[in-house]
């Protein structure tokens, strides 16, 4: 019992460190901060930190089927833009299909519909990129870097300046507490019921993370497509000659990165109530993303490390941003400290080398 | 016999084919100016050797790109070598600014690829995480404002001025192309990184110092980016936050049109040469198209997977 724990912690080496080194973080930024432990500073945090949380779950498929999603950042800012023209609360030129989107809460299902559209494209974009990537036999990390520049594109089309509106309840319902999230679409008496006073505390946004990891990760990972993608990344020969479906693999690791960046623009567009085709935010995010997978423990070259991994990598880039609000950094030096902590972050990793017996070991 | 020769070889398909491409912009972009403005300015020398003096910069980046991606890796941190290297030259100023320009390029190079080689750090991640400290070091060396300081005399000349009525940048260029290309074909190093790209162990195993070729080929890199930002800083006569961004992308998608594999140890200098001009005029008659940012986007992306699927299709895994 004991010596299969030991195993367990082991082989999760990364994701252990990673969510030790993240409740450090989060406590000792609790501790400075002059209103640390409560509702309202978890709220604002959460909201910081889904969108990223979200593109480094996308980042991860691709990275453990070893490929790169260079276009994560494009797909997202795509959806956000796109979002802003669905979700607006008013009834749109849609209705001619038959598609009745109303305000929020009222024509709840007018913004499901549109939320759906808005996922379903982020998908759909990764799908593209997986048939690229399989049938076209183009190397991911540059199919994907061309596909984002379309989807940019796509994206400037769509939102040449930054404008737009999102239905302003369902802003407030997805970007507080849970408390406000019932009072607004009304249920559970407005959330005054005495059995969910204990929840109401807790941010949308984490209940949507812990939601979308719990039912749409694990159900994949352990799914014979997700442990494929594992395979692909470990030894795509081996996996080949094994009978697995490589290709469908492949094309669900991108797909699944396109769902993923899909929801992280739309809550990003839903956060900041418009849609804005902000290029450098897009590489921005993409690039956080790669770090974040590293970080949460997942290795560059494919076959090993976790989605929920990622997700802690995230939210640990994120705290480290959340000091210096409070310890009073100058502004001007935070990019140096970013690229310092993260080149820090990334160097431990090189311990490994003291320790190689076989200089061969190094590389692979 | 005819077979054989129809047959291209895998390394020149894609220059043939990008060749191929650059002529089709040619003819479409002078076709279009025809019919709107009556006028040809695509096939005038003039106006080609002022796109190419502003290709020289994209060029040299490039250049320094393809060494690295060669070896299999890559290098993120050139906008911000660039934007540093013209900043400290320019603040720097005197007979001084472009070896200290250069030096701090090298340096830069020099950091990414002890990180990458002697740490094993995936090199995406490392010269990412080297990007963003050479932009925090600038953000606080200039105060997050436009530097005040100008670019020197030597610079200048070297970036705008003309010698023969030709740029002084092209001769750069063609100068950093010789000297890589030779590099490449003749010299031990340049047998050395193609080995190193196809099979690192194997390079090791035969002998190579593959550690310190690596080291060399990011100080190339960092070195080919610093010579771009001081000729741009000299070009542009400052130097500017953000100078570098437009680079990145560009380059890299040059080299990989160019027929250099992404996965390294395969691709020619001409190639990436080829690249870097199909870039530029694809740019330049995009401008005289009046093409919004989007339709450039969506059509740059397009250009790179259409030409991918032409000639860079990797091979099936089968085994």
């Amino acid at each position: 019992m004991l010596d299969d724990l030991a195993i367990r912690l082991r082989q999760n080496i990364g994701l252990v460190t990673a969510v030790l080194l993240f409740c450090i973080f989060y406590l000792l930024y609790n501790l400075a901060h002059p209103r640390g432990f409560s509702s309202a500073v978890l709220v604002q945090n959460s909201d910081e930190i889904f969108a990223l949380a979200m593109l480094a779950m996308a980042q991860t498929v691709p990275v453990l089927a070893s490929g790169l999603d260079l276009s994560v950042g494009a797909v997202m800012t795509m959806v956000g833009c796109l979002a802003s023209y669905l979700l607006t609360g008013t009834p749109l030129p849609l209705e001619l299909l038959g598609l009745h989107l109303g305000t929020f809460p009222g024509g709840i299902t007018g913004i499901l519909i549109g939320m759906l559209i808005c996922v379903g494209i982020g998908a759909f974009a990764g799908f593209v990129n997986g048939c690229v990537v399989v049938y076209g036999r183009i190397q991911p990390i540059i199919a994907t870097l061309a596909t984002g520049a379309v989807y940019i594109g796509i994206a400037l089309f769509l939102r040449p300046t930054p404008g737009g509106k999102i239905d302003e309840d369902l802003n407030w319902a997805l970007t507080n507490s849970l408390g406000d999230f019932a009072s607004t679409v009304h249920i559970f008496d407005d959330g005054a019921a005495s059995w969910f006073a204990p929840f109401a505390w807790i941010p949308v946004p984490f209940v949507l993370l812990a939601l979308i990891a719990l039912l749409v990760w694990v159900p994949f990972r352990r799914s014979v497509l997700g442990r494929s993608v594992y395979a692909v990344g470990s030894a795509e020969g081996a996996a080949y000659m094994s009978g697995l479906p490589i290709d469908r693999a492949k094309i669900a690791a991108f797909t699944l990165a396109g769902f993923f960046a899909g929801c992280g623009g739309l809550f990003l567009a839903i956060q900041t109530s418009s849609g804005n085709a902000d290029i450098p935010q897009a590489g921005a995010y993409t690039l956080n993303s790669i770090a974040s997978v590293v970080i949460g423990g997942t290795s560059l070259l494919g076959g090993t490390g976790s989605a929920i991994g990622s997700i802690f990598g995230a939210m640990i880039l994120r705290v480290i941003s959340f000091f210096f609000r409070i310890f009073d950094i100058a502004p001007l030096l935070q990019p140096l400290f970013e690229g310092l902590i993260l080149l820090a972050a990334v160097s431990i990793g090189a311990l490994r080398v003291l320790r190689v017996k076989n200089t061969l070991e190094l590389f692979r | 016999m005819t077979t054989a020769t129809l047959r291209l070889s895998r390394a020149d398909r894609p220059i043939l084919f990008a060749g191929l491409f650059i002529f089709i912009i040619l003819v479409a972009g002078t076709a279009y100016t025809f019919a709107r403005f009556g006028s040809a300015p695509l096939l005038s020398p003039t106006y080609l050797l002022q796109q190419l003096q502003i290709g020289a910069f994209l060029g040299i980046v490039a250049a320094g790109m393809m060494i690295v991606i060669l070896i299999a890796q890559i290098d993120l941190s050139v906008p911000w070598t660039l934007a540093a290297a013209a900043m400290m030259a320019t603040s720097i100023g005197g007979p001084l600014a472009i070896p200290v320009g250069l030096g701090v390029g090298l340096l830069v190079g020099i950091i990414n690829g002890i990180g990458v080689a002697y740490l094993r750090v995936p090199s995406m991640i490392f010269t990412l995480g080297v990007n963003a400290v050479m932009r925090g070091l600038m953000v606080a060396h200039t105060g997050g404002y436009a530097p005040q300081t100008a670019a020197t005399d030597l610079m200048r000349t070297l970036a705008s001025e003309r010698t023969l009525g030709i740029p002084n940048a092209l001769f750069v260029w063609a100068a950093v192309s010789v000297l890589v290309a030779g590099m490449l074909q003749r010299t031990p190093l340049g047998r050395h990184i193609y080995a190193i790209g196809n099979k690192e162990a194997a390079a090791y195993l035969a002998g190579v110092d593959t550690r310190r070729v690596t080291v060399i080929c990011f100080g190339l890199c960092g070195l080919a980016a610093a010579l771009a930002g001081v000729l741009l800083a000299g070009y542009s006569t400052k130097a500017y936050q953000g100078m570098g961004d437009a680079y990145l992308l560009p380059s890299i998608a040059a080299v990989v049109i160019g027929g250099t594999n992404i996965l390294g140890g395969r691709g020619r200098y001409l190639g990436t040469l080829i690249g870097v001009v199909l870039i530029v005029l694809l740019n330049s008659v995009l401008s005289i198209m009046d093409m919004p940012e989007a339709g450039r986007q969506v059509i740059y992306g397009l250009v790179i997977i259409l030409m991918l699927l032409v000639y860079g299709r990797g091979d099936r895994v089968t085994s």
